[in-house]
């Protein structure tokens, strides 16, 4: 059996009916689906083929397998679509090329495997030594010119425990509404009214909190009456009659 | 009275290849010229120079240390006829054991390199991943980025102990891949049988 045996090859498959020359045709022409392919039959028929000689013909094995191997990557291909993009897009002459350009190149590899084989055995009485990567020179780290009392104070400063931090400006000290309540009703016993605003003129802002609490004490149990013209405005104080005090509710009502 | 064990004129030139000479010995890996000239604090024709001279003196046959120019730098080894003693004491852990799928994935690396496995993948037609971790623990190859797409595969390329293994002065001495194999033949033969029906 020769290389052209191998290509004259008669298959009898359940896709194809010919001879194997005429099937990798049709393949690479896209008239018949890769898929539908029995490789394993092909194989076969091969064998049988094979068998019939009583002797090994190396040529057509060889032959053989480079054929069925670009018919094994191409059903390979055909069964994976998205690894098929790339040929599906080409000609049958232009994917036969392609499938020979990467055999090829597989090839070159081969022989550059071998090559480095051989590189190996020739250059096997060669011997040297293989450790580790030396050891760079480590590089010193350098200090400025130190003085040593200047140094003694820093290290003592860290021995010091630092001073306690005073949190007594966030004490609040709250004085009693009583005291607001009292000294209003002095003052209104004395004046019918007065000036909320500059009566607490000078005080802490805690300390105006309290007096307008006193202030809004004073309104509630009906002892005083409150006046502002505006928003923001001086607020009026003044000491409330029974009819004021019937008045400022229907107003306030 | 101390007196030196080879006669040596005590030239400039001399002293400093006996300090190269030094380097070398301590060295595990070949050092460039530019490595040496830093080390000597001298410049790189003197230490060129010098190199000529410790070749001459380290030449195969005339020592049992030969001075080699290999991996882009130079580096002491044994000589050949020290090979079998050698042998009988000392192991070869990086080529010891190297597969054929190792060797057809360290030529894809030295010719094609920097590549990734997928790209190993492509040219073997079969995976990479044992092949690379064997190459990349003995030393032979090492990490070289990543390919530039998003998420790109690592790429792999040779080391200088590939070229100091296979005694390589550089990967420019790799003989050229048009002569390896007979690729246009393969092609001519599988064009042959697609075209030959057709016509």
């Amino acid at each position: 059996m020769s290389a052209s045996a191998v290509r004259e090859l008669e298959l009898d498959l359940d896709a194809f009916e010919g001879p194997f020359d005429l099937l990798l045709t049709l393949l690479l022409k896209e008239a018949l689906e890769p898929r539908e392919v029995d490789v394993a039959g092909i194989v076969l028929a091969f064998l049988e083929r094979l068998a019939e000689r009583e002797e090994l013909d190396l040529e057509a094995c060889g032959e053989f397998l480079i054929l069925i191997s670009a018919l094994l990557e191409l059903k390979a291909r055909a069964l994976f679509p998205e690894e098929a993009v790339e040929l599906d897009a080409l000609e049958p002459e232009e994917a036969a090329e392609e499938l020979a350009r990467r055999l090829a190149e597989y090839r070159r590899m081969k022989e550059a495997a071998i090559w480095l084989r051989e590189r190996l055995g020739s250059e096997g009485e060669r011997w040297f030594r293989l450790g580790p990567a030396p050891f760079a020179p480590k590089i010193e780290r350098t200090l400025a010119p130190q003085d040593p009392p200047v140094l003694a104070a820093a290290l003592r400063g860290l021995g010091t425990p630092p001073p306690k931090v005073s949190l007594s400006h966030m004490a609040l000290r709250f004085p009693p509404v009583s005291q607001f309540l009292e000294r209003f009703r002095r003052l209104l016993s004395r004046r019918a009214c007065f000036d909320f605003d500059s009566e607490i003129e000078g005080l802490s802002r805690v300390e105006q909190a309290v007096a307008f609490l006193a202030l809004l004490e004073l309104r509630k149990a009906g002892e005083i009456a409150l006046s502002q013209p505006a928003p923001f405005a001086p607020i009026r104080v003044s000491a409330l009659a029974d009819e004021r005090i019937s008045a400022w509710t229907a107003r306030s009502a | 009275m101390d007196s030196p064990l080879r006669l040596i004129v005590s030239n400039p030139v001399d002293r400093l290849a006996r300090t190269i000479e030094a380097l070398l010995v301590v060295a595990s890996a070949p050092l460039t010229v530019a490595e040496i000239a830093g080390a000597v604090e001298d410049d790189a024709e003197r230490v060129e120079t010098a190199l000529g001279l410790l070749r001459e003196r380290f030449a195969e046959g005339r020592s049992g240390i030969v001075l080699e120019h290999v991996a882009g730098g130079y580096a002491f080894r044994a000589s050949r006829d020290a090979a079998d003693a050698c042998a009988r004491l000392f192991e070869r852990p990086v080529e010891r054991g190297l597969s054929q799928a190792a060797l057809e994935t360290l030529a894809i690396v030295a010719y094609l390199g920097p590549c990734s496995r997928p790209e190993i993948a492509r040219i073997r037609g079969v995976a990479a991943d044992s092949a690379v971790a064997s190459l990349l623990e003995r030393g032979l190859i090492v990490e070289a980025g990543r390919e530039l797409e998003a998420g790109g595969a690592v790429r792999y390329r040779t080391t200088p102990l590939f070229e100091r293994v296979f005694a390589l002065e550089s990967l420019a001495a790799l003989p050229r891949l048009d002569d390896l194999g007979e690729g246009d033949e393969l092609r001519k033969r599988l064009l042959d049988v697609a075209s030959a029906r057709a016509s």
